[in-house]
């Protein structure tokens, strides 16, 4: 049975959405947790549940109106709260807000009791041709503008005072960063849900990121964790009624688990090679004693 | 807030030369590394300071000093191109400074990384070297040998791999001027870079600093709360007070007159032993004027 399921057209279509958001979502992760936007994700998400039950209401595509919503959301962090103290008051705000449209959206939309369900838990099989496309798209546009700014959106990450000072134009890569975030978070909600998109956004760049501390290999990691969490979680769902977004998170979460035991294992290994470079060793002695040293 | 500038000029820049330090070895280009000229500079409606005339030879050893928000930082923004005068000139190796300009390199204050940041020192130090280009960047050999030649040079070869995160003050700070150093700058820009070291990091990284200047006549503007670590190193100092400012050798401007004309109230400065210490120095670190964009700890007293 679970055979002939993989010859189903639904099937291709949704394991190949599955496998398109989790590539965009594990490149974008590593930068989220960098740059401490986690909760970001979580604003951007429930705005795209305001946008795709919006879309519902008005009778449009629900994925046309997650990616809206949630761009439109992202542009607003970015306007209003570019700094970093300010920003989680400006995404709770606005976040609150956002999901009371939904709640209200989805009380004027009375078809179906399941698309609230769906939205917020994830709906991958239901997925048409139209709609693969439209997230083929939109995942080939974020990793081209990854791709392109990939060094300064480091830089920038990583450093932003020097970066500035290299000339990096930090603020215009925050606000791009935003906005590609914007497409990715609508993207993983198409799979796991408003509620779950973190299972794919970020539990896979913290796996990656106990696993290795090089840059480039913490990306590639976190795509191969998001992917195997992502088209994993679609397979198993396919013989039972439980909303993917269970397994996702399972997967995904499991891989977390694994990285930092084993991370801890790789992390005190490079600490002991960086711990005694000769004659680095921190002074022991107190400043009043170590100034008379420095007078020489 | 004193909008008007005084500056305090009390000894003519001519009448005492640039110290011995490296003169001989510098690059013999002739013309200073920077100069500023009746420079003023506003953020927003304040004026930071204004009239700064300075200039910095090939070679020199700069200290800036002065309580928060009196523009120490800004002036660092200003030679980086950051941030544009209101009016007068600078230039930076003879040209009006540019963004990005591999002839500055810019030395930050040490700050915590996060512990699981995926970053190695030797990836730290590469992105003074193209992280600030587009695109994602090919593996080269060549990039990788100027990088680990740097590492070498700042003695960090043995942490190249290590997380920075896991790293200590004193080796991110070898780290950061190996970064800075990578763009074989003409002037290194120095923020701070010994704030929240223990005396020993201190000790080695203000003498990296200036292992380089003696080595490649780089000038070095070195931005400081606290001038005796650097004491021996210093050939003048600029003094930032309110919009007011003095500038000379370390025994001509660490005075008890000039500081009390700066301060505008009696401030006195002794030697104890080849310390400075300044006392009754208004405590601005307590003001919060941080329009220069400064967020230091108050733990330092007078200078």
């Amino acid at each position: 049975m679970f055979l002939d399921l993989l010859h189903e057209p639904f099937v291709h279509h949704a394991l190949l959405a599955g496998a398109v958001v989790a590539v965009v979502a594990g490149v974008i992760g590593p930068f989220v947790i960098t740059r401490n936007m986690a909760f970001a994700v979580h604003g951007i998400s429930e705005l795209a549940f305001t946008g795709a039950s919006g879309a519902l209401v008005v009778g449009i595509d629900p994925v046309e109106g997650a990616l809206a919503g949630s761009i439109v959301v992202a542009v607003l962090i970015g306007a209003l709260g570019l700094r970093d103290r300010e920003r989680d008051s400006v995404i709770g705000t606005i976040l609150a807000f956002g999901l009371g449209l939904g709640v209200l959206f989805l009380s004027l939309y009375r078809r179906y009791a399941t698309a609230a369900f769906n939205l917020l838990f994830g709906t991958i099989t239901g997925v048409s041709t139209a709609q693969v496309e439209l997230l083929a798209g939109g995942a080939a546009l974020a990793l081209l503008l990854l791709a392109a700014m990939y060094r300064p959106l480091v830089f920038a990450s990583v450093d932003p005072e020097v970066a500035e000072a290299r000339g990096v134009p930090v603020r215009l890569l925050s606000m791009v960063f935003l906005v590609v975030l914007g497409f990715a978070v609508a993207e993983a909600v198409q799979v796991v849900g408003v509620l779950l998109v973190l299972t794919l956004v970020v539990t896979p760049a913290a796996a990656a990121q106990r696993l290795s501390a090089r840059p480039g290999m913490v990306v590639v990691l976190s795509v191969v964790i998001a992917l195997a969490s992502s088209v994993g979680g679609i397979l198993i769902s396919l013989t039972r009624a439980i909303p993917v977004s269970v397994f996702v998170s399972s997967i995904s979460f499991g891989c977390y688990l694994v990285a930092r035991l084993v991370g801890s294992r790789l992390r005190l290994r490079s600490t002991r090679r960086a711990a005694a470079p000769p004659g680095t060793a921190p002074s022991p002695a107190t400043g009043a004693t170590v100034a008379v040293g420095t007078s020489r | 807030m004193v909008p008007t500038s005084s500056p305090v000029d009390a000894h003519d820049r001519r009448s005492f030369p640039v110290g011995p330090v490296a003169a001989g070895q510098a690059s013999p280009k002739g013309g200073p590394a920077a100069e500023l000229w009746d420079a003023t500079l506003r953020l927003g409606r304040r004026e930071v300071w204004s009239g700064l005339t300075v200039d910095i030879a090939s070679g020199e050893f700069l200290a800036v000093l002065g309580p928060n928000g009196s523009g120490k930082t800004s002036l660092l923004r200003v030679l980086l191109g950051l941030n544009r005068l209101a009016s007068g000139t600078v230039t930076v190796c003879g040209r009006p400074p540019r963004r990005g300009s591999n002839t500055v390199g810019y030395v930050p204050q040490q700050r915590a990384f996060d512990r699981d940041l995926p970053l190695r020192g030797r990836d730290l130090v590469r992105l003074g070297l193209d992280g600030h280009r587009w695109g994602v960047g090919r593996p080269s050999r060549q990039a990788r040998r100027r990088v680990d030649d740097v590492l070498e040079a700042v003695g960090a070869t043995d942490y190249a791999d290590a997380p920075v995160g896991l790293l200590s003050g004193g080796e991110q700070q070898r780290l950061r001027i190996g970064q800075a150093l990578l763009g074989d700058p003409s002037i290194l820009l120095c923020d701070e870079p010994l704030l929240s070291l223990d005396l020993h990091h201190q000790h080695e990284v203000s003498n990296l600093i200036d292992a380089r200047r003696r080595e490649a006549g780089t000038a070095v503007v070195f931005v400081t709360h606290e001038i005796n670590p650097v004491l021996p190193l210093v050939d003048r100092v600029l003094y930032l007070v309110d919009g007011r400012w003095a500038v000379g050798r370390p025994e001509q401007v660490m005075t008890t007159d000039t500081l009390s004309e700066l301060y505008g109230t009696t401030v006195d400065v002794l030697r104890v032993r080849d310390r400075i210490v300044v006392v009754g120095a208004p405590d601005a670190s307590n003001e919060g004027l941080c329009g220069a964009g400064h967020h230091h700890g108050s733990d330092h007293g007078g200078c």
